[in-house]
Order: structure tokens, then sequence, then C-alpha cells
């Protein structure tokens, strides 16, 4: 309000052609001023939050600092430790890279094969999305992290199932060769976020598409080959970078799983596991700054070499 | 009835009805139900373990006790040092704050963009829009140099203020997208009656964009409650701890005694989610269809 009537003076003043410089500052603020007030609260975090510690990290990934004593410059000596003489790091690489490789394309395939079944008009469709996105929702929580390591103990209730089965089970979280697989596999059970994307993409697609089709005599498979698969392209690749870019980041339950030590065997040290290990563990907070941009500067090659090759096999309408 | 008719509203087949026999309905009704015993199965296993006699919890894979007993309840509850009563109102106040500060923030920094001119305007857009691909690790350790250096570890305020601070990009790019959809007549009417943006904001604006607000207060509350590692690095002290943290302390330190405890404890932090899952789904279902946000 106030603004309005600051900018009326200044109209007033350049009517007269004395236009006051400080009626020319009142009318850039009144012009511009309402803006970054509104903006403020961001523009603090922004600098404060985000700007600052991204510049600040960048410097302490050439340090060697413990919180206590001043950060000491060590040049690209944490880099060159990462590269060469670190085997936790190799390690946590090949956990995470096979951790995404595995857990992103089953869940996806999970995600678009029940979007298509629910897409078929069937009764009930609310209560089924409702119940395969529940577990999405909850899936994040330390609660169902906890619930999964007793699920997979030795003496756990899938061992009690297979079981009845006559199939003795090992014991999952405690084999290096297993314990991966557990993750995977709560990261599939949490397939509904991409599910409901699906399905919101495959409502998009004009339905007769699919008359034509048929009248010409294209079979199920061969409709959902032509048709359905090239249309839905943007979401899939949408959900995939999206996924791929959340299973790098995964921290929760690898860590209450593992009891927070990436065991055994280093076979569930997720990178971001690792980070912690050396920034809040061992409080080596310059050699853990180093790890954090390997990871960013993993995920941007990710996602530059996602788009470059979607314009292979990712279809927009012309 | 009601599922028919909304499936009618919300999901107009794309393929042709009548087409599929009885026995395929049938076919993918099985699988359907199938699957979704599957995917409730742990969760429904887990409720009823919170309510089986100690003896009985790994006895049996079947999901229906033999008798209802609350015992676990009240051993989980004061289990540790610190009630889970504690842990609980602190997830709450954390909770509830973050969704204030989220929703406060995010929409004056979303009206600005959406609906004022200002000189960087765009500028200032393309750098938040760039904030949305940075992990929060690279500013991970710096924000937690500056927090300990103002005195804040062991307070709310590390979690807190940043959401007071607009830091959630996500909510006010989601903002933006719903206030441009807001008719601009509406402004320029209310300029030409005396309004000024802030009234604009306060009496158009926010009133009309109920449904995004929710939706972002929501969110907010359900990954708030359900955050480990914020906590995790911030929170020290057992009484200032969160429910998510309480949980995990209860794992190490019961390690395989009382599983009943557990699940009953780790069953009630879950029901705040649940609860809003419930009444808010609609609201959640089209939030993640339409902008593609998830956690």
């Amino acid at each position: 309000m106030a603004a309005v009537q600051d900018s009326a003076v200044v109209v007033g003043a350049g009517a007269n052609g004395r236009p006051a410089a400080q009626g020319r500052w009142a009318s850039i603020w009144a012009k511009h001023g309402a803006g970054y007030m509104f903006l403020l609260p961001w523009l603090i975090g922004f600098f404060g939050l985000t700007l600052g510690p991204a510049v600040a990290s960048l410097y302490l990934s050439f340090t060697s600092f413990d919180l206590i004593r001043a950060p000491e410059w060590v040049g690209t000596a944490n880099y060159v430790r990462i590269a060469t003489a670190d085997p936790k790091f190799a390690a946590a690489i090949h956990v995470t890279f096979l951790y995404v490789v595995l857990s992103v394309p089953f869940k996806l395939a999970f995600a678009l094969l029940v979007a298509i079944l629910l897409n078929r008009g069937v009764r009930g469709l609310t209560v089924y999305r409702a119940i395969f996105y529940l577990p999405s929702l909850l899936g994040g929580s330390v609660a169902i992290a906890v619930l999964w390591r007793q699920l997979f103990a030795g003496d756990g209730l899938i061992n009690s199932l297979l079981g009845q089965f006559g199939i003795e089970g090992p014991s999952w979280i405690s084999h290096p060769n297993y314990s991966i697989w557990t993750l995977v596999v709560l990261s599939v059970w949490q397939f509904g976020s991409p599910m409901i994307i699906f399905l919101a993409g495959l409502r998009q697609i004009p339905t007769d598409m699919y008359e034509a089709a048929s009248l010409d005599g294209a079979s199920k498979f061969r409709q959902f080959y032509k048709i359905t698969l090239p249309l839905l392209t943007p979401v899939i690749f949408f959900n995939a970078v999206v996924q791929t870019i959340d299973a790098f980041k995964a921290f929760t339950p690898a860590f209450i799983i593992s009891g927070g030590t990436g065991g055994p065997i280093n076979s569930t040290l997720f990178y971001t596991l690792y980070l912690y290990q050396e920034a809040f563990g061992n409080f080596r907070m310059g050699y853990a700054s180093a790890l954090a941009w390997i990871l960013v500067l993993i995920i941007a090659l990710f996602t530059a070499f996602s788009f470059l090759t979607s314009r292979y096999w990712v279809h927009y309408d012309d | 009835m009601t599922d028919a008719t909304m499936s009618s509203v919300t999901a107009p087949p794309s393929v042709p009805l009548g087409r599929r026999g009885p026995l395929g309905s049938v076919l993918v009704h099985g699988g359907l139900v199938a699957a979704s015993i599957a995917m409730l199965y742990p969760l429904l296993w887990m409720i009823s373990a919170s309510v089986r006699p100690e003896d009985e919890i790994f006895a049996s894979t079947s999901l229906w006790p033999s008798s209802i007993d609350f015992a676990s309840y009240l051993r989980g509850w004061f289990g540790l040092d610190v009630s889970f009563g504690r842990f609980f109102w602190n997830s709450l106040v954390v909770s509830v704050l973050t969704v204030i500060g989220n929703v406060v923030a995010c929409s004056l920094a979303a009206y600005a963009f959406a609906r004022l001119r200002f000189a960087g305007r765009n500028f200032w857009f393309a750098i938040m829009l760039g904030t949305l691909m940075i992990p929060y690790h690279v500013t991970l350790i710096p924000q937690y140099v500056l927090f300990l250096n103002l005195g804040w570890v062991n307070t709310f305020l590390p979690l807190v203020v940043p959401k007071f601070l607009a830091s959630d990009a996500f909510f006010i790019f989601l903002m933006v997208q719903f206030f441009r959809g807001i008719p601009r007549e509406l402004d320029e009417a209310a300029m030409m009656d005396g309004c000024g943006p802030w009234r604009i904001y306060w009496k158009i604006m926010l009133p009309l964009s109920l449904p995004v607000l929710a939706t972002a207060a929501i969110f907010s509350f359900i990954w708030t409650w359900d955050d480990f590692f914020g906590p995790l690095i911030y929170l020290n002290d057992m009484n200032t701890y969160t429910i998510q943290l309480g949980l995990r302390t209860f794992v190490d330190s019961s390690s395989t005694s009382d599983w009943g405890g557990l699940f009953a404890m780790s069953t009630l932090s879950l029901v705040p989610v649940f609860f809003f899952f419930l009444f808010f789904q609609r609201l959640l279902i089209e939030g993640i269809a339409t902008t593609g946000m998830k956690r």
C-alpha cells in the first residue's frame, strides 16, 4: 500500500519536471523494493545456507580440518588419496553403483507393470493405488528400516516363510553377498510414487490411438510396444532420473540395517554413509567435503549423460 | 459404488472396457490382490507383533495374534531413560515449526517470483531453480560448522531456522506454478482499489492457494516427521531426540531383548504419517502425479 502511494508522489514530481534525487530513489524502491522484501527470507537463506556453505565446502575440501583446529591447506591431497589410496571409497562407490543398478530398474519395472494393470479401468482403482503408495510414504522412516532388519534376520520372518516351502534361507543381513539385496528389496517395495507418475502419464495417451490400432489388427503386445511405450518415454525418463539421483543419496536404511557400520565387510557402505562416517565419526571434515564434491560430480555427470542420451530414445510430441 | 464413480472421474480407462472377458478381469484382480497382500504383509505383521505376548512374536508368520496384549506398548514407552512421550513431543514441535516455516517463507518468495516485477527477477528465479539440483551434501559440513559455532547444536534451531529461510526450494517452485494459474485480473482489480502487494498476497493469493499450501504443509510434516539424518547430526542429547532417533536408540540399547517394545514404538511412530495419508490421500497423490515430488 505504502509502495503505491510512494510511486504516486514520484509521478507528481516528474510531472513538475524536477525529479528530486530523493524521488528517484523512492521511485526505484517503489518499483523493485516490494519484490526484494518478499524475497528477503529466501535471499538470506540462499547466501547464508547455500552459496556461502557451498564455497566454504569447496575450500574445506582442500584442507585438513577436525573442527577443533583451524583448517589447514593441503592442496589436492584429499582428492589424490580418494582416487588412489582409499579402499573404503572404492567399496562405497562399488556398493552405491550396485544399489543403483539393481534397485532402479526393478523399481521402475514394477511401477510400470502395476500402473498398466491399474490403468485398465479396474474397479477399486483408488483403493489399490492407495495400498501400493503407502509403503513409499512410510519407507523413509526408521520404523520400516528396523522392521526390515528383523524381517531378513537369520531367524526372521522371510526365512520362516521360506522354511514353510522347505527352503533354508541364509542370514541375509549378516552375509556380505546378500545384505545389499535386503536394501534393494526395500527400495523396490517403495515403487508407489513412480507408479503414480506412470499412471498420470498413461492417462495422457489418447484412447483413439488404441482403437485405430486394434482395427488394424494389432495385438495387445504390439500395441504396448508400438504405442504405450514410445508415448510414455518422457515419463520413463523422468522417473529414471529422479529415482537414480535418489538412490545415489540413500542413507537411512543402510545406516539402520548395518547399525551405522556399513557392514558386513563394507557390503552396505553406501556413499552417503561413508561420508557421514568420515565427517561425524572421524571428524575428517576436509576429507568428507572432498567426498561430497565427488558425489556431486558423479550425480552431475550422470544427469548430463542421461539428458544427452535421452534424445535417442525419449520421444516428445512435435 | 463410490470406487467405480471415483475411478471413472479420475482415470478414464485408456483401453476400452468390455474387450476383456470375465476371465481376464479375474486374473487382473487376482494379481492385484496378491500384490496388495505382499505389499502390506510386513506392515501388518509388525502391527500384529506389537500386540502379541512376547514369547509368540517370532513363533508364527501369521498375522492373527492368538491373544491381544498391550504390554509391549508400556514396556516400549518407558524402555529408555527418556520416555517416548518426550520424543513424540520433540518430533511434533520440529514438524509443526517446519510446516509453518515452509509455508510462510516459500509462499513469500513464490509470490515475488510469480507476481511482482523487479529488477533481477529472472536471474534470481534461475538461481532458485538451480538450487533444486544441489544435493545437500555440498552444504552439509559448512552448515554444521556454522550452527556449531552459533551454539545451536542440541537445539531444534538447525532443523527449523533454515525452513523459515525458504531452504526447501522445491516448495517455492510448486507454489510459483500454482500462483501463475490465478487470474491476474484479481491483482489488477485489487491494485485499482488501492491494495499494495502485501494486501494482495495476504487477502487474495493465500486464500486462493489453499490447495497448494496444504500440499506443501502435509509433505513438509511427513518428511520432517520421518527425517533421520538432520536429527542424527544435530541432536546428541537424549532429551532433544526426535522419534526417529528414539527408535534407533531403542534398537541399539535393547539389541535383541525387547522386540515387542520395539515393534510397538515403531508402529506408534508411523501413526501420524498414516493418519495424514488417510485423510489427505487425494491431495498427496495429486501432488505426486502433477509435480513428480517424492521422497
